[in-house]
């Protein structure tokens, strides 16, 4: 392996690497030779255009986190229509976002490579949904590929963009948190010179979608021709070398399966030694189905197993066909997720594989293995504390909705906080004092608030509160805010801005002055200025400073009329900027904390719950982790004795500190 | 290609931890010496929203062959490496058996149920006694007080991946590390986290 400092750009075609999947789908977008990529972060896609910003200098390429997803379509598609390849990343839920452009554009078609990665979260590890892309590809009429391990996630990834050529359309590559965020090793190809020119051309024809102005119209037509891609994308695909067979010729039964499912399937046919008797067909080309290959490998055996995530997506293909064909290929059985051999919700692992070929080929499994484990789980229970989530040592989110509960406890009429996606969803519990009552998607939950503000002429008499993130605010939530101030919504929106687009790794946003490639000079969009304009009432504190917050808050509370924005402003613990260092030395006073007999009721530990605070049940004292706390001196705050204190921390010994990091 | 030959292929790995300890960057380093020691490697990783308190874990699969699953089954990881006790002990639970080695921080992260009074933390020797009795070898190591007296509670990580090389279960050694820290980090950093490395391997290697 050679060793580089930055191993995207080893030039040796032939050396391999040890690259984070979503490494290995940038790398294939470097050997194609993409020249644009533009993302929102969502977890597991994000690495994509980190990856991809690292090598933009040297790449000679453009990248940008754009505002949310449905602008990173268009931005991708503006650079196709320049006669850039691009490509745009995004979780499950961003497809859903860009969705509207995508059905239009998929009319029109494109003309540059351009591939969407849609990485998918199965089990919904770090989402709030299983949300699959491939009925969404179903939907928008567009080929859509699954890798099925990390040297394929590279080479589908610049095949993709020849294929999206090839058909004049864009097309989307389906990871999934298990290739995303795994590593593998992957031997690498050529990268070619960097594209130069861009120009987009619009005097041809009218229909003419390379030459002429790009548009859907006349939809019918354009539908029929988008068809005609398809059928094309279908030939194409019966001679796929990512869809393969491996096995006997007549195994006893045939696995169809594809993306991380097919890692599950193979490991699951090793423990087993079921190698003589399964075949697996391991599907690249997930849709439009390759009918003829399918149909040719359906006749090899009578039984059929579909190993696929979340949703039976192949099974449905895959059993109209059969049943087209059953003249032909003859009767078969079919397991799968619609006879409950796999769960149809959650995510796959070996383990699930293993049982349900166990139960197909009626094979009894040693279960000493799995009772010693029980055995070790039991006595473990009682000794192993469980780990509830919760926010970092000197998260603000912590602080903010501290003075939010006891804004909202003081005022009594059971006010509520509506909020969406970010670390701050944590509010739904006891992380940010169960103060979140609805919790649903990017902005939705101004949009919520703005309808609950509005039900006092029902008798609705609860305070409407919502809150949203700093990103978040300029991806969905805009929209929401401009409705409430419309419609005269009474409601407090608290945006908590910590510097960054923080969940998915503190990747920046249109609020700050850099950008994905470097630049520390953009324009940073004012929060408050756009919210001032839009015509709410605007304040900005800082949560740390839980008085002044609580202060606003109850003001807030008390004036009835409209939508008022506050914002919570403070960097995240985590944000590169604070990392390691403290601002304050935080101690507790032995002699002034009596711990749970002094009346507070041990508010720090037992309500406040930072995890930079320890409990010690056994001495029944409170002390600081101090390899936990993060210095931002809110608990000294809340202590009613006074027995938590903070010294502030010199820039010097800070600096000592980041020195000395690993 | 590899000095010493796995006991099995795929020899499997955890590493867990809490999620903000730095358990991702201890399971690249120790995946990156393995690479470089020509195995085909395999991690699964978690990451994102459980990062925020929660369990953390990376799954390594180690062959001299092919491309495995990135979760490793239940019941068949080789050897657990852990950078919170707790976390070794739910980890061997869940995909250790009687045969699998355990080596771990002894330094405790309270989670919230601890810190609010709901449940207790188990005392030092519980924690040993379990590991004791449920895992083929294990080893708990002062890595984080040893880091705090070097400088910075971070190092622990490493002291825990010099710990674990210690054990002798791996095909590498502080070359490896050498050679991967020197690419990763900054010239002046390297010498401390080798010395960092030295202390954990010297707490394992002295019993095994």
């Amino acid at each position: 392996m050679a060793i580089k400092e930055n191993p995207l750009l080893d030039p040796k075609e032939g050396n391999f690497h040890l690259y984070l999947g979503n490494e290995a789908i940038v790398r294939g977008a470097l050997e194609a030779g993409a020249s644009v990529a533009a993302a929102y972060p969502g977890t597991p896609s994000s690495e994509i255009i980190e990856f991809c910003s690292r090598v933009a200098g040297d790449r000679k390429m453009y990248v940008e986190w754009s505002a949310n997803e449905k602008v990173s379509c268009e931005v991708a598609a503006a650079a196709s229509f320049s006669g850039l390849r691009s490509l745009c990343a995004m979780k499950q839920n961003g497809v859903n976002v860009a969705s509207d452009f995508l059905l239009h554009l998929a009319l029109s078609g494109i003309r540059a490579g351009m591939v969407l990665v849609a990485c998918e979260d199965p089990g919904a590890l770090s989402s709030q949904n299983e949300a699959e892309s491939r009925y969404f590809a179903r939907l928008l009429e567009v080929p859509i590929i699954e890798p099925g391990n990390f040297q394929e996630l590279k080479e589908m990834t610049t095949w993709a963009f020849e294929l999206s050529e090839e058909l004049r359309q864009f097309v989307i590559v389906r990871s999934c948190t298990r290739l995303s965020h795994a590593s593998g090793i992957v031997t690498i190809g050529k990268l070619p010179e960097p594209a130069t020119g861009a120009h987009f051309r619009f005097d041809g024809n009218l229909l003419d979608s390379l030459t002429g102005p790009m548009h859907s119209n006349p939809a019918p037509l354009r539908h029929n021709w988008q068809q005609e891609k398809l059928k094309k994308a279908r030939a194409i695909f019966e001679k796929s070398p990512f869809n393969t067979y491996d096995g006997p010729d007549n195994p006893k039964l045939l696995i169809i399966t594809g993306s991380a499912a097919n890692l599950y399937s193979r490991e699951a046919v090793h423990i087993l030694g079921l190698k003589d008797r399964v075949g697996i067909l391991k599907i690249g080309t997930t849709w439009p189905l390759p009918q003829s290959l399918v149909k040719k490998n359906l006749a090899r055996t009578e039984k059929i197993l579909f190993v696929e995530e979340v949703l039976p997506f192949m099974e449905e293909q895959v059993k109209i066909l059969a049943g087209e064909n059953a003249a032909e290929i003859g009767a078969k059985t079919f397991f799968g997720k619609n006879d409950g051999m796999l769960p149809m919700s959650g995510e796959l692992n070996p383990d699930l594989v293993v049982t349900a070929l166990a139960k197909i080929f009626d094979i009894k499994l040693d279960t000493s293995a799995q009772e010693w484990s029980y055995n070790a789980a039991m006595d473990a229970m009682n000794l192993v504390p469980g780990r509830e989530l919760t926010f970092c040592a000197g998260c603000p989110h912590r602080a903010s909705y501290w003075s939010i509960h006891n804004a909202l406890q003081m005022v009594g009429r059971e006010g509520f906080v509506n909020g969406d996606v970010g670390c701050y969803g944590l509010a739904i519990i006891g992380a940010g004092f169960y103060a979140m009552k609805s919790h649903y998607s990017m902005g939705s939950g101004t949009g919520l608030a703005s309808g609950f503000g509005k039900f006092k002429q029902f008798g609705m008499e609860q305070p409407i509160l919502s809150v949203c993130g700093d990103s978040t605010f300029f991806h969905a939530a805009m929209p929401a805010l401009v409705n409430a101030v419309h419609n005269k919504s009474n409601i407090i929106m608290v945006i908590l801005d910590n510097g960054g687009t923080a969940m998915t790794g503190f990747q920046p946003h249109p609020g700050l002055k850099i950008d994905a490639m470097g630049s520390n000079a953009m324009p940073a969009v004012n929060i408050e200025a756009i919210c001032s304009a839009i015509g709410a009432k605007t304040r900005t504190c800082d949560p740390f400073d839980l008085d002044a917050t609580r202060k606003i808050l109850l003001e807030f509370l008390e004036d009835e009329e409209g939508a008022k924005v506050l914002i919570l402003k403070q960097l995240c613990a985590l944000s590169p900027d604070k990392r390691s260092g403290k601002q304050y030395a935080m101690s507790i006073d032995k002699a002034l904390c009596v711990a749970d007999s002094c009346g507070c009721n041990r508010l720090c530990t037992r309500v406040f719950r930072c995890p930079g605070l320890r409990w010690d049940s056994r001495t029944r004292t409170n002390s600081i982790d101090e390899v936990v706390c993060s210095g931002c001196g809110v608990c000294a705050d809340i202590c009613p004795a006074g027995a938590i204190s903070k010294v502030k921390i010199t820039e010097a010994s800070t600096e000592n500190v980041k020195n000395k990091v690993g | 290609m590899s000095k010493i030959r796995l006991d099995k292929d795929p020899f499997n790995i955890i590493i867990s931890g809490v999620g903000g300890q730095g358990n991702i960057m201890a399971s690249r380093v120790i995946a990156g010496m393995l690479a470089l020691q020509g195995y085909n490697i395999t991690i699964g990783e978690t990451f994102g929203s459980s990062q925020r308190g929660g369990s953390v874990m990376s799954h390594i699969r180690v062959s001299s062959g092919s491309v495995w699953s990135p979760q490793i089954p239940k019941c068949s990881a080789d050897f657990i490496i852990s950078i919170e006790p707790t976390e070794a002990i739910r980890m061997l639970t869940d995909y250790g058996n009687r045969h699998t080695a355990v080596v771990s921080n002894e330094r405790p992260v309270h989670s919230m149920a601890v810190i609010s009074g709901a449940m207790n933390y188990p005392p030092k020797e519980d924690i040993e006694n379990f590991l004791y009795r449920y895992s083929a070898r294990s080893c708990l190591v002062n890595a984080t007080e040893e880091a705090i007296k070097l400088g910075n509670p971070i190092l622990g990580n490493i002291i825990i991946i010099g710990a674990a090389v210690g054990m002798n279960l791996l095909p590498i050694g502080r070359e490896d590390f050498r050679a991967i820290v020197s690419r990763q980090l900054k010239p002046h950093l390297v010498d401390i986290n080798v010395t960092a490395f030295d202390i954990g391997f010297a707490k394992t290697a002295a019993i095994n």
